[in-house]
């Protein structure tokens, strides 16, 4: 068919089309390094968490996840419960925990879509010693573990939960977890993908099963270890 | 009594530009892609996420729509009600000695208006092409986003963060072809009732008149 509108066409659109899917999928192979690059560079300008640098694709940003309305404010008398198959209920304020053995992390944040965040401290109680303290009955094989923003939940066995890098954290990024991070207490689940890691921790309940959590219920793998886990 | 002479002519000068079909693949593809880039500031961008938070129902939202985003493309360009859209796809896939002269002239801010271009600018094609090619790259970085186990994991955070690269550029694509959109009415017009002027047609499309006037 000849061109209708005369002169020598050339097919750039096509070439446009095919040369950004190109791209795309030379991004997708190669640009995990490449945006940890960007991440160094702009490393003094994220540090700290704010700003609009945090923005630019590929900074060590935490793209911070609510389920709910906004980020939930705690409770002004907060505590953390241990309940369930235990035969001392715990409940716990952030000064309890700050009292106990505390565990230090220098660990990356790990989403299963892709997003990391290198090299984040974490500072809190290890799971397992909290489950020492409260002491675990016959039947006790996993942890069901709520959000106090009323729908999150998280689930481990107790093996998982007993991994030294397993821990209850009361800082991240060198201060008191935030509100935004889930604070004043959140999960840290070192070894698995980020939704194991529940932010506004308020209660954890020794039960006899594994019951999935909310990430898990649209799919997701409920032994989300990085790296590992298919989730088929 | 009829309508007055003058209105009567000005109506016969008017040209089709857009059938039914473009105008519907156009609109739903726009409100398609807005409610995309709405919800996925909720999903990025911190104050926003504060502010609309759940966070389950904008992902399965952004998600859904995004995977709906070709098929008012698709659906278009399936069957015979296709063939405006199909012709014009090949105009714009196509680029003649004109389209380079008015890109270069437009990116020295000199006049065109003398550029022997059809009915589509080197502006327009771009923008045409270039939402193509971002619809396909979104899709598959998309994909490997939400289906994530069948990848390695560098390859979800490449797919992330060529994602949020690729959005980033489309908002601004996007902010120009509207830009446009409001700063040129009777093109702008032409997306809800198809027709242009033939003045407008002589001036800004000067070759697809020639063509409209002594057939193809």
């Amino acid at each position: 068919m000849a061109d209708p509108e005369g002169g020598k066409p050339t097919p750039v659109g096509r070439r446009v089309v095919l040369g950004m899917l190109g791209v795309g999928v030379a991004g997708v192979i190669f640009g995990d390094p490449v945006s940890r690059a960007i991440g160094d560079v702009l490393a003094p300008l994220t540090a700290g968490d704010a700003g609009i640098a945090s923005l630019v694709p590929g900074a060590d940003n935490f793209q911070l996840y609510t389920v709910v309305s906004g980020y939930p404010a705690p409770p002004p008398d907060y505590r953390l419960t241990v309940d369930g198959l235990v035969k001392r209920p715990l409940s716990l304020s952030v000064a309890d925990l700050e009292a106990m053995p505390a565990t230090k992390l220098v660990h990356p944040f790990q989403c299963v879509t892709g997003w990391v965040v290198p090299d984040v401290h974490w500072t809190g109680v290890q799971l397992g010693h909290l489950l020492d303290e409260a002491g675990l009955t016959e039947g006790a094989t996993a942890l069901h573990f709520t959000s106090f923003d009323g729908v999150y939940t998280e689930s481990l066995t107790i093996d998982q939960a007993r991994l030294p890098n397993v821990i209850v954290a009361y800082q991240m990024l060198g201060g008191p977890v935030t509100r935004e991070h889930g604070g004043p207490v959140r999960l840290y689940v070192a070894p698995m993908y980020g939704y194991k890691s529940i932010k506004w921790l308020s209660t954890i309940s020794v039960v006899d099963h594994v019951e999935p959590g909310y990430w898990e219920d649209n799919g997701y793998a409920v032994d989300a270890w990085i790296g590992r886990s298919n989730g088929l | 009594m009829g309508p007055p002479p003058g209105k009567k002519r000005r109506k016969a000068e008017q040209l089709s530009r857009f059938d039914g079909i473009e105008r519907l693949a156009h609109w739903l593809t726009a409100s398609f892609f807005l409610t995309l880039i709405a919800t996925g500031a909720a999903l990025y961008i911190p104050a926003v996420i504060g502010f609309v938070g759940r966070r389950g129902l904008v992902e399965r939202i952004h998600v859904d729509v995004g995977l709906a985003l070709p098929l008012p493309l698709i659906i278009s360009l399936a069957g015979t009600w296709g063939k405006g859209l199909r012709a014009d796809i090949r105009r714009i896939n196509r680029w003649i000695p004109g389209d380079r002269q008015w890109l270069r002239l437009t990116v020295h801010r000199q006049p065109t208006a003398d550029v022997p271009v059809g009915k589509f600018n080197a502006g327009q094609k771009l923008n045409a092409a270039i939402t193509g090619g971002v619809m396909l790259v979104m899709l598959m970085t998309g994909s490997v986003m939400h289906w994530p186990y069948y990848w390695p994991l560098s390859w979800r955070t490449g797919a992330t963060f060529m994602h949020d690269v690729v959005a980033i550029f489309f908002v601004v694509v996007v902010i120009g072809h509207i830009g446009m959109a409001v700063t040129h009415p009777p093109a702008l017009r032409s997306m809800f009732t198809g027709k242009v002027s033939r003045a407008w047609a002589r001036r800004h499309a000067p070759l697809w008149l020639e063509d409209l006037e002594t057939g193809p």
